[in-house]
Order: C-alpha cells, then structure tokens, then sequence
C-alpha cells in the first residue's frame, strides 16, 4: 500500500517534470521574443542591455508598417464575415438538406483544413489571371474566405448536430414562422459556434501568409510585411510588433473564453 | 403549397450560394492547376498540351525527388516528435491530474499557441537559434561554448524543432479528446483482474487512444507536408521542402506547368494520407457505448 502511494507519487514528479518541459518549450520562445522587444540593443544576444521603448516608437513612426496593419484588419474582418455568410448556410445545408453531390460538396469545402495553404492559393492565382482579375486586397478577401469555410463549417455543423430538434417543432407548433423559429430559437442554440468560428477565422485571416503571398497585388497585410523585413534581417522592431500581436492574441482568446462559457455550461 | 414552395426557396437559397462559390473558388481552380499541369513551358509563357512529362520530371529528376522525400522525412520526423511530446503530456492531464480547473488551465496552455501568429512562433526560433542568437550567446555567456556555432540553425534540426512547436497543438487536441472518452472503470477493471499499470496501458489506454493519435498523426504530418515559411526562415538549402519549390515555379523560375503539377502531386499525397486515416479509423472503431 505504501509502495503504491509512493510509486504514484514518483510517477506524478516523472510527468510533472514532462510537462514543464513541454510548458516551457511552448511558452520560453514567446517570452524570449517579447522581452528582447524591450532590449536597448539593436542585436538578439544576451545578455540583456537594459530597458528601452526604442522599438515602440521606430514602429508606431514606421507609416508602411501602420498601413499594412490597417490593410491587416480590413482584410481579416471582410474576409470573416464573407466566411460566416457562405459557411453558415453550408452548414445548414449539410446538416439539413438532401441534395445531389452532396458528398463531394462536403469533402470539397473541407479541404483547406488539412490542404497546405499555398495549393489554395496557387489554384485561385490561376484563376484570377485567367479571368483577367486584377490582383489586389479584395482578391485576397476571397482567398481567406474560401480557406476558411472549413473553420465554419466544422464547428457550426457539429453544433447543429448536436441541436434538439424538438425545440425547433415546439416553435413551429406554437406557431412561430420559419424565420422566427430561425431567428429566436435556432440561431441563439448555435450562438456559441458562431462567436467561436469568427473569433477563430479573424486570428487566422489575420495572421495568413501562403493564401496571401500569391493573391496580394502592391498592397501588404501585416504578416507580409512582416515576412519581407525578416528576409532583410532580423530587428528588435519585429519583436516589438510581435509582442504587440501577441497582446492582441490573448485579448482573443480571453474573449473567446469568456463569450462562451455561460452558453456551454 | 404555398408554404411548401416557399420553404423550397429558402432550402434553395441555402444550397445554392455556398455550393456556387464552391465550384468557382475551389473545384474551378482544382481543374485548372490539373490541366496547366499537363501544359509544356515555352519561354516566356506555356502552351496548352496534353502531356506528361512534368509528371516525369517530378518522379525521375533527382532534384525533385529528394525534395519530396526530404518533405517527407521531416514531415515524419516533426509528427514522431509531436507524439512523444503530446502523449505524455494529454495522458497526464487526463488521468493524473485531479482538479479539474487545472485540467482546463492546463490543455487551455496548449491550445492558446495557435492563436498567436505562426509567423511570429517560427521567427522566434531563427532569433533563438542563430548564430549570434540567444542559445549561443547564453551558451558562451556561462562558458559551455568559447564561439558561437552554426549548428542550431539553417538545417533540418532547426527545421524539426520549429515545426514540432508549432504544430504541437494539433497532436495533443484530438489525443486529450480520445483518452478523456476512455471510461475510468475501464482502467479499474483492468487493475482488479491483476494486470499492472503498463499492461493496462497497453492494453487497454493506448487501442482505445489511437483514434486519436492517428488523427493527431494525420493533421501534423499533411500541415508539416505543405509548410513554406519555416524553412525559409530557418531551414537554410538544406531545409528546402517542397511547397518552396512549388511557390519559385510560380515566382522566378516561372515554370507554372510543372508548378501546377507539383502542386498536384502534393495535393494527392494529402488526399491519399486523409483517406487511408479514414478508413485505419473505420476499420480500428470500438464502440464504447
């Protein structure tokens, strides 16, 4: 008996030593990026110079920089709420109707959540040269939109599945119209799956870079401006831009959390 | 009738949209990247034909060859990392740790990595491994090095460890979800036939997980397949993988045929590794209910 504790007991120190190993593997590149955004030098050595905002103020006078984050978040909110008008009804439609070539219209829509990004976006490519599309922020609006039906469409669908239908009748029974019972009852049920899917495709449209290298005309987003600097070198000033990015991360995921949790439990 | 043609209206509208911009944006696309495939390349652009000979290119010239078997090793070798990693680790938190708040603190810890910039996760590491980066300057600041060294970066190791870290998450999702549906009286039934904690394991927790390490296996393997910002940015000549070959055909090589057929080839292997998961976990399925 008491061997079995004290087995227990080394085998818990063996796993807790595994996962802060892994806990550190995860979270020490992070730290280590947002505390050389702080460092009074224009090298990432240790040891560290001493505390500056230098990197700050270079970022918020660099105009090219504030005009690819603002093409950033116009591209990512477009492209979020052009994803949620096509994924929803897709889910619907996979989830509700019968129709013909419904199989391969489901594995096609899925594909961009395991296809690598770069096949998407050289398929588009092609197609917008061919049809003589000008190259610019809104064809990279489509590109996002269409990668992430996928995101949509996973979550809403397994939300529906998981719907009682009984509420829906009762609505009906009582004789709500179909868009009432849609709109009072239906949408609130699936109101998490919603929130979560836009949360989730705004970080990724935001943050997406093989789609938009090739779907992009003059204009920059964010993450490729960010891409060309880095092939130029590396700067503190990436690291303060990325630690900025990551404050924003966290403000998504805090409000994900928090915006679904009273639904779910 | 009057309801019922209006309720196939709607039913109509709901098919109709997304399964349009289905076939413009993705199986259009599909169709086209399948036929320039087949063009030839005739500088300064392609005529159309019906050939194979990208095909050939790709599976007998040995440049293409070794970047699609070196794709292949490291995309094998980032999942293998991923699941000694992510095993230990999802186990751990589903049938050790107690509390159940810690539980969710803890599985919240490796998912939150995912909503920060992937750019951003693979940059850190070039900082980090570099040669005037942070391990080799820490290394030589307590006196393990006397100069920096060159063989943190710009190789597969490099490549390895950048892609594990970054598609971790996807490993330790759907295995903690297959271990936490594992029912614990299962693991007590065991106990109290006799058996001991490693032949429990094996023989119960570890074919009741693997559904969930195949689709662990799955999803690590096919996004580590088509990566192309890693090994720019740390994988140096020796990390060039295949979704960088294909993205030079579209740039400065402007070769778009066998870019296409590329991409196409990539496209299948995905397809192939998804279906035969699917079917490994159709013919592997054990009904717990």
């Amino acid at each position: 008996m008491v061997s079995a504790t004290l087995k227990e007991r080394a085998g818990n120190g063996v796993f807790g030593t595994v996962i802060a190993c892994i806990l550190a593997y995860l979270y020490l590149p992070i730290l280590i990026l947002v505390i050389f955004s702080f460092n009074d030098s224009s090298s990432l050595t240790l040891p560290l110079k001493g505390f500056t905002w230098q990197w700050y103020e270079t970022l918020f006078n660099n105009s090219d920089l504030l005009q690819a984050l603002r093409n950033s978040f116009y591209v990512a909110i477009s492209a979020t709420t052009l994803t949620l008008l096509i994924g929803v009804p897709a889910a619907f439609a996979l989830d509700r109707i019968r129709f013909p070539g419904k199989t391969v219209f489901r594995r096609l829509v899925l594909l961009p959540l395991v296809l690598p990004g770069i096949i998407t976006g050289i398929s588009m490519l092609n197609l917008f040269k061919l049809v003589g599309f000008q190259l610019s922020l809104e064809t990279v609006i489509i590109g996002h939109a269409t990668a992430l039906i996928s995101i949509v469409v996973t979550q809403v669908f397994a939300r529906l599945q998981r719907l009682n239908r009984s509420l829906e009748e009762a609505a009906a029974d009582l004789g709500a119209r179909p868009w009432e019972t849609f709109f009072f009852v239906t949408l609130p049920n699936i109101r998490s799956a919603l929130i979560g899917s836009a949360l989730l495709s705004f970080t990724l449209s935001f943050d997406e870079i093989p789609v938009t290298f090739f779907l992009t005309g003059r204009d920059n987003t964010l993450p490729m401006y960010i891409w060309s600097t880095l092939r130029r070198g590396i700067t503190p000033e990436i690291n303060a831009v990325g630690t900025l990015i990551i404050l924003g991360s966290l403000v998504m995921i805090v409000l994900s959390v928090s915006m679904l949790r009273p639904q779910d439990e | 009738m009057n309801r019922l043609s209006r309720d196939g209206l709607v039913r109509a509208i709901v098919c109709f949209t997304p399964i349009l911009w289905a076939i413009a944006f993705m199986f259009v696309p599909y169709v086209i990247i399948l036929t320039y495939s087949f063009w030839t390349k005739k500088f300064p652009t392609f005529l159309p034909d019906f050939q194979f000979g990208n095909y050939a290119l790709i599976f007998f010239d040995p440049q293409y060859v070794s970047v699609l078997m070196r794709t292949g090793k490291i995309a094998l070798f980032v999942t293998a990392a991923a699941l000694l990693l992510a095993y230990p680790f999802a186990y751990f938190l589903v049938f050790r740790v107690k509390s159940a708040k810690v539980r969710g603190l803890l599985y919240m810890a490796v998912i939150a990595p995912l909503w920060v910039s992937y750019l951003l996760r693979a940059y850190t590491w070039k900082t980090i491994l570099g040669n005037n980066g942070v391990l080799n300057s820490f290394l030589v600041s307590i006196g393990i090095l006397d100069e920096p060294t060159d063989v943190f970066l710009y190789n597969q190791f490099s490549m390895v460890v950048t892609l594990t870290y970054i598609f971790i998450p996807f490993m330790v999702m759907p295995i903690y979800t297959a271990l936490e549906k594992i029912p614990k009286n299962l693991i007590e039934a065991s106990k109290d036939l006799g058996i001991g904690p490693w032949g429990t394991f094996w023989k119960v927790v570890w074919p009741l997980s693997l559904p969930g390490v195949i689709a662990g296996a799955t999803f690590t393997f096919c996004l580590t397949f088509g990566d192309f910002v890693a090994p720019v940015l740390v994988g140096g000549p020796d990390g060039v993988m295949v979704a960088n070959i294909i993205t030079s055909q579209f740039g400065s090589a402007l070769n778009w045929p066998l870019g296409s057929a590329l991409a196409i080839v990539v496209l299948i292997i995905v397809l192939s590794i998804i279906e035969m998961s699917d079917r490994v976990q159709r013919a592997g399925r054990i009904d717990l209910a």
